[in-house]
């Protein structure tokens, strides 16, 4: 059962990037005016940001992190760890997180690895790296996001106006009086079938046959190259586990849902997101959102939900906050942890 | 619970859909401008009120109001 505590670790910063161009719901050609208001009502969706076809993840990334480090004037000789987790890597190989120790000035001796998750990334990629400096490094760097408006379909409606594109960097370093954080953790790969990109690696790999597209039902019509989503299979997913999980991380920590400042979950779709919240019979104002703005970001959602949801709360005090991801797998990932006083920054980029 | 309280919940969720009241028999995808997206609504409506989440399939077999009331009840006995 992955179910730890892992203390004296301590966030010391969070910075989130987003690509500057900026595609409203109702731009969308391909609904017509109702479908763009029942659209906006369940997923909460206004506004997206989307990368131009140069801009990777990697690049919103770096300036995530290159923007921390400078303005914190951080030693780069420090960072021991760097951990990269997307789904839309640079290349096939190598791994993203190496091509970002160099950029990023960072030593050799640092270490840099990818971890290939989604909405669920952000918590697994710091359990990770809170469990390697435990084990006695200096900081680390937890880059995540995602481009995945490139593996969507302009023809389907199920998956183009729903993602948006951003890349986030969060400090970590050691640090003997930071409390614990309780982690909870879990997968099933027998829906994997749910959010799938079926073609373009080793068990099909990538053909230009496979790049025409095929109506699947009214409204979608995409390629096997493409992003699939099963709606109905993770909207019964969440609705059946995120609650629980986070009823289970919270009793593990033995600790109330009345002492939680913020409960930031992952922003994959607002009805969700309510349905969680009417379950555990908690308030809309502990449930900060920043859908509207950016769409589903994938593995950035919960820091660019802290960066700006957040901002003016976790600069100025410490907050007991209840991180929740869950997607993509499927998998799904809960830590209860303090954080704050933080800088947090939010960066377009242009 | 009783099966106007399902009709009374659904009329008011879906108020833009309607043109007219619901009835037991009335086929729920028939309704004019049905979509997936009202799927995802109705399932939140019955996981918020009744505690029971009903999948896609089971949303898929059950052809009108009547048919998703039994398919609550049977859930909750």
């Amino acid at each position: 059962m992955a179910k730890f505590a892992i203390d004296k670790i301590k966030i010391e910063a969070i910075y989130s990037c987003v690509p500057s161009q900026k595609i409203k719901t109702s731009e969308y050609s391909l609904f017509s005016n109702y479908e763009c208001l029942l659209f906006e009502k369940t997923t909460g969706i206004k506004e997206r940001r989307v990368a131009s076809k140069d801009l990777t993840c990697s690049d919103l990334c770096f300036k995530a992190a290159e923007s921390l480090l400078t303005d914190l004037k951080i030693d780069r000789e420090e960072i021991d760890v760097l951990i990269f987790v997307s789904q839309s890597p640079d290349y096939f190989l190598p791994a993203t997180a190496i091509i970002l120790q160099e950029k990023l000035g960072l030593a050799k001796n640092c270490m840099a690895f990818d971890i290939n998750l989604g909405c669920s990334g952000y918590v697994y990629g710091l359990s990770v790296l809170s469990s390697l400096l435990k084990s006695g490094l200096k900081k680390g760097l937890l880059l995540a996001g995602d481009k995945s408006t490139i593996s969507t379909s302009f023809n389907d409606k199920s998956t183009y106006p729903l993602f948006g594109d951003a890349g986030s960097a969060t400090l970590l370093s050691f640090d003997k009086i930071s409390e614990p954080m309780f982690f909870d953790l879990h997968s099933d790969g027998s829906g994997k079938d749910a959010i799938i990109i079926e073609y373009g690696h080793s068990r099909f790999p990538y053909n230009t046959f496979n790049d025409e597209e095929r109506e699947y039902e009214p409204g979608i019509k995409r390629s096997r190259n493409h992003l699939a989503l099963d709606g109905m299979k993770v909207f019964n997913f969440a609705l059946k586990e995120v609650a629980k999980s986070i009823d289970e991380c919270l009793q593990f920590a033995k600790n109330e849902k009345e002492s939680v400042d913020f409960f930031v979950l992952h922003q994959a779709n607002k009805l969700i997101n309510d349905s969680v919240r009417k379950k555990m019979k908690l308030a809309e104002d502990k449930f900060p959102m920043s859908i509207d703005n950016f769409g589903n970001t994938s593995s950035a959602s919960i820091p660019l939900t802290i960066c700006t949801s957040l901002k003016n709360q976790i600069e100025n005090k410490e907050l007991t906050l209840l991180l929740s991801g869950f997607g993509v797998g499927l998998s799904w990932a809960n830590v209860l942890l303090k954080m704050g006083p933080i800088p947090v920054k939010c960066i377009d980029y242009d | 619970m009783d099966i106007q309280e399902l009709i009374n919940h659904i009329e008011i969720e879906f108020d833009d859909l309607q043109k007219g009241p619901l009835y037991p028999d009335t086929s729920i995808r028939e309704i004019e401008g049905w979509s997936s997206m009202h799927a995802l609504l109705l399932i939140a409506l019955i996981d918020n009120h009744y505690d029971v989440l009903l999948t896609g399939e089971e949303l898929k077999n059950a052809l009108t109001v009547q048919d998703i009331y039994e398919v609550i009840s049977k859930r909750k006995a």
